[in-house]
């Protein structure tokens, strides 16, 4: 996985609430059996028309805005568990997504797709879309290691929560399997005490 | 300290292999099951990265996201769906999984064939690659959705890194009136409730209105648990759970049956145990519902009109549902109704509509769908007649699937559509690019064919 350390970027102000992964990839473009691809049809039925001619209304269509962090309404990656939600957010560009609330799942699928989910007070994600829709060359500063993200024109900011193992992964660009591949030998002793558990059970009941 | 535990803290304690200072717990997982979509891209990653499945004999795959609904003795038409379905078959085999494919006698939605095989069984944990894994909740299990790389995770270690959820209880007391369904129980407290109020918790639902539930009726609650943000729910097991385990293909028989169920019974939330946070409603104030948005929790009543208060989202969704604040949906005339998906798909639930249905005919304006969630449930409804009913009114019944539920498969509505949907997620293009999904019971459902409009169907049953 890649490493996230700092990123300072300009933003794509997403102003709708309950994004759900349905709309992050429609289900019609989930037959593929590998993880390319999806950046194509991220937000398809809001990035085109019905004749497939891009919508001029959506904001990743209008070319005052660009950059690699999506700031987005409330309680966004709602939904199915699909991680090709993160795999398009990511094909596409997005290294960073801000949110004043995040569903579980989606966070989770972000995380482990070296695609930082940075949870702001509602209070700040208005002042970043405020700041962002003013001035679409806004930088904004997401620093990881300090667990700050920053509107660099005004120096506001705000700190965000994150695991801190969750964190680790991330700032070295582990992931969870090597982790738990090297604990099999805990895993296989576990399934052991657990079945002797449950037999000492069967003789107490038979006591 | 507090030694009094929840359903869910044993549960869950029992299964933390180690838990890792300041961080996620290596969570135990007794159960995989998992389905063609979310799955080939986690064998390829154990496959280039050249790691064995740890416990193949832990999982059990079968196919329903993709496939068809008519001719599923024949080759699947569709080329993508078939070439996903086709590796999954080769996955499971290379890998040693069962897997319940098309055709088989076991084939199902993943949330309708488990429970109904004994494969679910209280007291364990359970994941799957996709959010309504909150269903098997119902037995009293921990169940919940994860995405493919944790997939792969669980395929390497038979365990997931994963912090431990808040918890939350919702408790619903008294008697419920006629005509309100689980569908329109979880309906409603989605909508009291909102999309992400459970969001960072598990969800134990207890009073006397599930502990009367059937194992079906719980399920269809658990289920939603996902829709207002929680990672799953959990109903207590108890005599209804163990009668419905009993002497499935998969349960335990015998002796072990019999160990099994003295730890089951120990499985209940302790007097004064406490939860981080807990809501009340009362049965008497359920009424059967109906989403009139873009979200599960934008329910009312049946006979309720739409908020006129609301947000810019709000006004996005009836946007694009074509509805408008205070307006009611009573009379609105609806060309489609589907019964199906892994909320509402079970037999009690076809029962239901037959028995409404039964002596009817389905307005001419309406296509009305009936989608079995699995083989076993498509044979019952020919075992009771209950297609004989669906026919002579006019429905169509189809071979099992999770089928207009996502619309992966031919079964989609067209575009500006309203469907009336016992599905569970009503967001935009759920059901086809441009349809509008209205979520509902299997009752309202069956009258609204029977009408061909949404109307107060409640007046007429005896
Ligand atoms: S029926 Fe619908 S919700 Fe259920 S598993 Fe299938 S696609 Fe998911």
């Amino acid at each position: 996985m890649e490493k996230f350390i700092k990123l300072t970027d300009t933003a794509i102000p997403l102003d709708a609430e309950n994004v759900d992964t349905d709309q992050i990839i429609p289900a019609r473009f989930l037959k593929a059996t590998d993880k390319e691809g999806f950046g194509e049809n991220l937000f398809r039925d809001w990035r085109f028309n019905k004749n497939g001619e891009p919508n001029e209304d959506f904001v990743l269509n209008q070319d005052r805005y660009s950059g690699s962090i999506l700031i987005a309404g409330n309680n966004f990656g709602c939904g199915s568990s699909r991680e090709h939600a993160a795999w398009a957010l990511k094909a596409y560009g997005f290294k960073a997504v801000v949110s004043s609330y995040f569903a579980d799942i989606f966070k989770g699928n972000a995380l482990n797709n070296g695609v930082l989910p940075v949870q702001v007070s509602p209070n700040f994600l208005h002042k970043l879309f405020t700041a962002v829709e003013k001035d679409p060359n806004e930088k904004v500063t997401i620093d990881l290691e300090e667990q700050k993200i920053k509107l660099e024109s005004s120096g506001q900011n705000e700190s965000f929560e994150i695991d801190p193992y969750k964190k680790t992964c991330l700032l070295n660009g582990y992931d969870d399997i090597d982790f738990l591949t090297n604990k099999l030998d805990a895993i296989e002793d576990f399934e052991q005490k657990r079945s002797e558990n449950l037999n000492r059970l069967e003789e107490t009941l038979q006591n | 300290m507090n030694m009094n535990k929840t359903l869910f803290d044993k549960i869950w304690d029992s299964h933390v292999v180690e838990s890792i200072p300041n961080g996620p717990d290596i969570l135990y997982i007794d159960k995989h099951l998992i389905h063609e979509v979310t799955s080939p891209q986690a064998f390829n990653e154990l496959k280039e990265r050249n790691i064995p499945i740890f416990r193949p004999e832990q999982i059990v795959a079968t196919a329903d996201h993709n496939t068809p609904t008519k001719d599923q003795h024949l080759p699947v038409k569709d080329l993508l769906s078939r070439k996903q379905l086709k590796e999954l078959s080769q996955n499971c085999e290379e890998n040693n999984i069962t897997l319940y494919g098309l055709g088989h006698p076991y084939n199902g939605i993943v949330h309708v064939m488990a429970p109904e095989l004994g494969i679910t069984q209280p007291g364990m944990t359970i994941v799957c690659g996709d959010s309504h894994t909150s269903t098997h909740g119902a037995f009293g299990t921990i169940a919940f959705g994860i995405g493919t790389s944790q997939v792969t995770q669980v395929f390497a270690s038979q365990c997931l890194l994963v912090e431990k959820p808040k918890k939350l209880r919702v408790n619903v007391n008294g008697k419920l009136k006629k005509g309100v369904l689980p569908k329109d129980v979880i309906l409603y407290i989605i909508s009291k409730l909102g999309t992400n109020s459970g969001t960072g918790y598990f969800c134990e639902y207890a009073g006397n209105v599930f502990e009367e539930m059937s194992m079906e009726g719980r399920m269809t609650v658990c289920n939603m648990s996902i829709e207002m943000g929680a990672r799953g729910g959990l109903i207590a097991p108890d005599q209804t759970t163990i009668d419905y385990v009993e002497g499935r293909e998969f349960a335990p028989k015998g002796a072990e049956f019999e160990k099994m169920r003295a730890h089951w019974e120990t499985l209940k939330t302790d007097e004064g145990a406490e939860f981080d946070q807990e809501y009340s409603f009362e049965a008497e104030d359920i009424e059967p519902m109906i989403t009139y948005g873009t979200n599960p929790g934008m329910g009312i009543k049946l006979t309720g009109s739409i908020p006129v208060e609301g947000n810019k989202s709000d006004a996005k969704a009836l946007a694009y549902m074509n509805f408008k604040p205070g307006e009611t949906l009573l009379e609105k005339p609806i060309n489609y109704i589907f019964i199906g998906s892994c909320t509402n798909s079970r037999i009690e639930d076809f029962r239901v509509a037959a028995s409404y249905i039964k002596g009817k005919r389905k307005a001419d304006n309406v296509n009305a769908l009936i989608v079995p969630g699995s083989r076993q449930v498509a044979t019952q409804i020919k075992e009771e007649g209950l297609d004989k009913v669906f026919e002579e009114a006019g429905f169509t019944l189809r071979q099992p699937g999770c089928s207009a539920c996502l619309a992966m498969n031919d079964d989609k509505i067209p575009e500006g559509e309203y469907c009336v949907s016992t599905s569970n997620r009503n967001f935009e293009g759920r059901q086809g690019p441009g349809s509008r999904t209205i979520l509902a019971s299997p009752l309202t459902a069956a009258a609204t064919a029977i009408s061909g409009k949404i109307s107060d169907y409640t007046q007429t049953l005896n």
